[in-house]
């Protein structure tokens, strides 16, 4: 090939990436008509009911431990576009967090009390509270500067054969979107509806709990919640999906 | 160029370095499997069991198979109907075993390898997914789908 076909290759595959890199479409766009619109009525989709209950312990005080909301006053305001904002690094311990991990901090370190715990009903109530007050806000995740080494590690953990039956994320969730899994169609993988309701759970759960499923549905390793391996695996996602609207609580199949 | 270095130089995998669970040898011969494996005879109803069973083979989780009573089927690999008169048993055999000797990108995972695999459930750790004899009934099944 001469330098100009290269060239002309080259531009032609930049194209292509950026193309695909447009279509990219959240967890709801693989819906029925009907579950979309059921997503979107806060009356029907019950993962509304952990949103309340986490407005409720957002207000809460226990004994002398300040609120959530007496440092996060106005919530609606003032909380809008956080949770588009994670995973992020924590700038005190170097460390990459996402919401919960977040949620769990101030919990720790500022209202002194008990963790709650990763999946505990509590957590996932105030996850999805927060998260619910930037709906609609773009995803806004960076994968540069102190996030670049997780940035990597998430994409390497993508992309790589995992599990006795040997797939990489990669392989279902950029080539074969749309294809069917017996009853249910190949998504991109895109986190922005979590946590979410899903039928299967009859609950609400975690992004970490929905990687669960597709570690143990490829017969691997299922890595801990809040683990380092699904931390950088949701930075991954996150910057993968820049420009996607959250839509927590999302419904899910 | 793999195919082709199959196909000139056949390869035994006799898997020497496993430590415990060591698999049946077997012979790779241009992109077949020509020999059963450990000699079994396969059975097409365990075959057939086998390949609809969700915890077991679960083939229909990406492949259709001319099963009426079974209404969701995947559409990722090939339709398995007619399958027995495309490829002969060895082929199918080799695909079964570890498509990706023909196809390194290959998302046909490999149903009797139980080595070079990373970070494999404790649960299915050194063995794979289905044993020799699992895998001869399977083939069995399929070369039985001679109807397109």
């Amino acid at each position: 090939m001469s330098a100009a076909g290269r060239a002309l290759a080259i531009v032609l595959l930049a194209l292509a990436g950026t193309a695909l890199a447009d279509e990219i479409k959240p967890g709801s766009a693989f819906l029925s008509p009907q579950m979309q619109r059921q997503q979107e009525d806060e009356a029907r989709n019950p993962g509304w009911l952990w949103v309340e209950q986490g407005e409720e312990l957002f207000d809460r005080r226990d004994g002398t431990t300040p609120a959530c909301l007496s440092c996060h006053a106005d919530p609606r305001q003032s909380l809008r576009g956080a949770a588009a904002r994670y995973p992020q690094v924590d700038a005190a311990s170097g460390k990459l967090i996402n919401l919960e991990g977040r949620i769990e901090q101030c919990r720790v370190d500022r209202q002194k009390q008990p963790a709650f715990g990763y999946e505990s009903q509590e957590l996932l109530g105030l996850t999805a509270y927060v998260a619910s007050l930037s709906k609609g806000v773009p995803l806004s995740v960076s994968a540069e500067g102190a996030a670049k080494p997780f940035y990597e590690a998430g994409k390497a953990f993508y992309q790589r054969r995992q599990g006795q039956l040997n797939l990489a994320c990669t392989q279902c969730h950029d080539r074969l979107v749309g294809q069917k899994l017996r009853g249910d169609t190949i998504s991109y993988g895109i986190g922005t509806g979590y946590p979410a309701y899903r039928l299967e759970w009859n609950g609400l759960g975690s992004l970490h709990r929905r990687l669960r499923a597709c570690s143990l549905g490829v017969r691997a390793r299922q890595f801990d919640y809040g683990s380092d391996d699904y931390l950088a695996l949701e930075l991954y996602l996150a910057v993968r999906a820049k420009g996607l609207a959250l839509e927590a609580p999302g419904l899910r199949r | 160029m793999r195919l082709a270095a199959i196909r000139t130089a056949p390869v035994v995998l006799a898997l020497a370095s496993a430590p415990a669970a060591a698999l049946e040898a077997y012979t790779v011969v241009g992109d077949a499997i020509p020999a059963p494996l450990g000699g079994k005879v396969g059975d097409i109803e365990r075959g057939r069991a086998l390949v609809l069973d969700r915890t077991q083979g679960n083939c229909l989780i990406c492949h259709h198979v001319p099963e009426p009573n079974e209404p969701f089927q995947g559409t990722i690999g090939p339709d398995l109907a007619g399958v027995g008169a495309r490829l002969e048993a060895g082929q199918l055999r080799l695909r079964l075993v570890d498509a990706s000797l023909l196809n390194p990108q290959t998302v046909m995972p490999p149903y009797f390898r139980n080595q070079g695999l990373r970070d494999v459930a404790p649960a299915f750790r050194d063995r794979p997914a289905l044993t020799a004899q699992e895998i001869e009934d399977v083939v069995t099944y399929l070369a039985s789908l001679r109807t397109p």
